[in-house]
């Protein structure tokens, strides 16, 4: 029923390197993305952007981030709030203090801003090793959201601590419509996932797996344990940085540091581990998740008409969040990712499977 | 000078005592399962509610009992519905899995006993302790909340080292510890020893919740307390209950000393909108100690084959 791949011979070393070397593949995903881009804008309305699109989006970018770090290269992270704030206050400085720098130029900065200091909290990394790494990354998610929070001139001497931003604009087109935001954000999540899916399987991708798989190991075949942890770092620290910035500016508008704390990281890393720790798709599908989850969760009581209490009504949500993770990885700890492999795979045979 | 200094240090051993009492839980069950147990802060709160709420209609004494009847119950279905259907995953995925079991805690612990600020009421004295009068002016501050907890700790290890070293439990205890498999095939009922030690640290959890919430009252942030006794258990080593209580009083007087001594010159040089760097000391602390030693103070030393 589903397509296959025979008959798809490759002739080149071109062919033999695409990304996706079948041609059903290529084609579902360009069309994905041409609905996405030009399909959704028709139909989706204020509330699908802001609550949904936008928010999995970014969101997806910060998981590609930490998946690179923990999935691909295995240094298990608990600091990808503190990075994603990085992010936020580099671009906001930025913008507040040069005014006239291109937006891409802004986000970047914040990118390369959470890269550095990214590779200075992954220097641990290359004496500290697994759970002792985890707890050691959670120094730099409480540092820096304590940094954000008490130092007054990366909030420009606000003196409730929280910060806004004006109006954003690229190229003499303002983004201030969902609908635009929704586009830029995917522009931006399109990019940064083809830039991912290269480096994965490339030279860097493959150290970093070797890494992750056993680092004596490769460290004996000859990989940098140093150059190969802390290029994760920055990769991962960069991506997750870039999406610190775009939930700021394009998601939030105003923050404070509080919007960055530990459950955000905690957020991220459930993201990867439901969505599939080492594959880019799963960050897509653990992002989409975790999104939309909760707001399923809180609109149930209204769905089965009964009436609770706001408080009550976030008790069972935490509950139900909690019970649906454990039944997740009961029931496939490799997540979503997995999922969607298996049921790919026995669709090629159906409904033949002999 | 000194007279401050060394009250700020003995509240800090103090409070380091009662990080000890929750690091202790994660210690147990790491020990003998391999699993890092982020829901010990849930467990802890989930206890100090149960306490609470039952000693509001009974004897404390019979709210305890109870209260030790609901943990075993709760490591009885962790073990069940939870741990049981894990077996043999990676250690990041129990991870996340105790994760889940944190978030569940916390809600069902608030919807069954509710979520306002609770009390416990030990019938301890209240009025600090003056000591050492004698040697400086006004003499050195204790809570006897404190003093107590730290008793009861020191109690709590020595029955618990005792409990390892000498009952029969015990050595099956050390022995999965050491090898899951080679403790499975000399017999050890693997399921029977993990249930024991998620009732032992729910234990610990309602023993660590009972001083907490007399301290400071139950309420939700009662389980954010985990994530202050994480570097505690890096910092001692995570397999080593000596650790945890050496790391609690390393952390607890170094916090303290810190938001003394280190946080007025921080504000003066950075000039920062207050101080609080409680929040982040304990990590760099613990985090500059495990550049030294990568296994913690007392860790097993790892060692890594190709």
């Amino acid at each position: 029923m589903f397509y296959r791949e025979v008959g798809q011979f490759k002739t080149s070393y071109d062919a033999d390197e695409a990304i996706f070397p079948i041609a059903q593949d290529r084609w579902s995903v360009i069309v994905l993305i041409a609905f996405a881009s030009l399909g959704v804008p028709l139909f989706a309305g204020q509330y699908l952007y802001t609550e949904v699109l936008i928010p999995v989006l970014i969101l997806s970018i910060a998981a590609i981030g930490l998946n690179i770090l923990t999935g691909y290269c295995g240094q298990l992270s608990l600091g990808s709030g503190g990075f994603m704030a990085v992010g936020a206050y580099a671009a906001y400085n930025l913008a507040l203090r040069l005014p006239e720098t291109n937006i891409i130029l802004v986000f970047l900065f914040a990118g390369v801003m959470a890269m550095l200091v990214g590779l200075l909290f992954g220097l641990p990394s290359l004496r500290i090793k697994g759970f002792y790494l985890a707890v050691a990354t959670l120094a730099s998610q409480f540092f820096l959201e304590w940094a954000f929070a008490r130092v007054k001139w990366f909030t420009n001497y606000a003196p409730s601590g929280s910060v806004a931003v004006g109006r954003i604009e690229l190229f003499g087109i303002p983004i201030d419509t969902p609908g635009k935001t929704y586009i830029f954000v995917l522009a931006i999540t399109v990019v940064l996932t083809l830039a991912a899916k290269n480096l994965v399987r490339g030279r860097i991708g493959r150290m970093w797996m070797a890494i992750r798989d056993m680092d004596i190991a490769a460290e004996i075949i000859g990989i940098r344990p140093l150059h190969a942890k802390l290029s994760a770092f920055a990769v991962s620290s960069f991506y997750i940085g870039v999406a610190g910035a775009l939930w700021a500016f394009l998601r939030l508008g105003s923050w404070e540091p509080l919007a960055f704390d530990v459950n955000r990281s905690f957020q991220v890393l459930f993201m990867i581990i439901i969505g599939g720790l080492g594959t880019l798709l799963g960050s897509f599908l653990g992002a989409a998740f975790i999104v939309l989850v909760p707001i399923f969760l809180n609109q149930l009581p209204s769905w089965l008409g009964i009436a609770m209490s706001t408080a009550m009504i976030s008790h069972i949500e935490f509950m139900l969040f909690g019970a649906m993770i454990v039944l997740f990885l009961i029931a496939e700890p490799h997540g979503l990712a997995r999922l969607w492999a298996i049921g790919k795979e026995k669709l090629r045979l159906w409904p033949f499977p002999y | 000078m000194l007279g401050p200094v060394l009250e700020t240090l003995i509240g800090g051993l103090m409070t380091g005592v009662l990080y000890s009492l929750v690091a202790l839980g994660f210690v147990l069950i790491f020990k003998a399962s391999g699993v890092f147990n982020f829901a010990q802060g849930a467990m802890v709160l989930f206890a100090a509610l149960s306490l609470a709420r039952l000693s509001e209609f009974m004897p404390l004494v019979l709210a305890f009992a109870f209260s030790v009847l609901i943990m075993i119950a709760l490591a009885y279905a962790i073990e069940f519905l939870v741990l049981r259907h894990l077996v043999n995953q990676e250690g990041i995925i129990l991870f996340m899995a105790t994760l889940g079991i944190a978030y569940f805690l916390e809600g069902f612990g608030q919807t069954l006993w509710g979520s306002d600020i609770y009390k416990i009421g030990l019938g301890l004295p209240t009025n600090p302790i003056f000591i050492l009068e004698s040697v400086f002016p006004g003499g050195l501050l204790i809570d006897p909340v404190e003093l107590i907890a730290a008793i009861i700790c020191a109690v709590m290890v020595l029955v618990l080292a005792v409990f390892f070293q000498v009952t029969r439990v015990g050595r099956a205890l050390r022995a999965v510890a050491d090898d899951h498999q080679a403790a499975q095939s000399v017999g050890i009922p693997l399921n029977q020893i993990w249930l024991m030690v998620w009732a032992v640290s729910g234990l610990v959890a309602l023993v660590a919740g009972m001083m907490w919430g007399a301290k400071l009252g139950v309420q939700f942030s009662l389980s954010l307390i985990a994530l202050k006794a994480l570097p505690v258990l890096i910092l001692g080593g995570l397999t080593s209950i000596p650790g945890a209580i050496v790391g609690g009083l390393i952390i607890g007087a170094g916090e303290k000393l810190a938001e003394v001594l280190l946080a007025p010159v921080l504000i003066r040089t950075f000039d920062l909108a207050g101080g609080g760097i409680e929040n982040w000391f304990a990590y760099v602390l613990a985090l500059a100690f495990l550049l030294v030693r990568p296994q913690g103070l007392f860790g097993e030393r790892i060692i890594e084959r190709v």
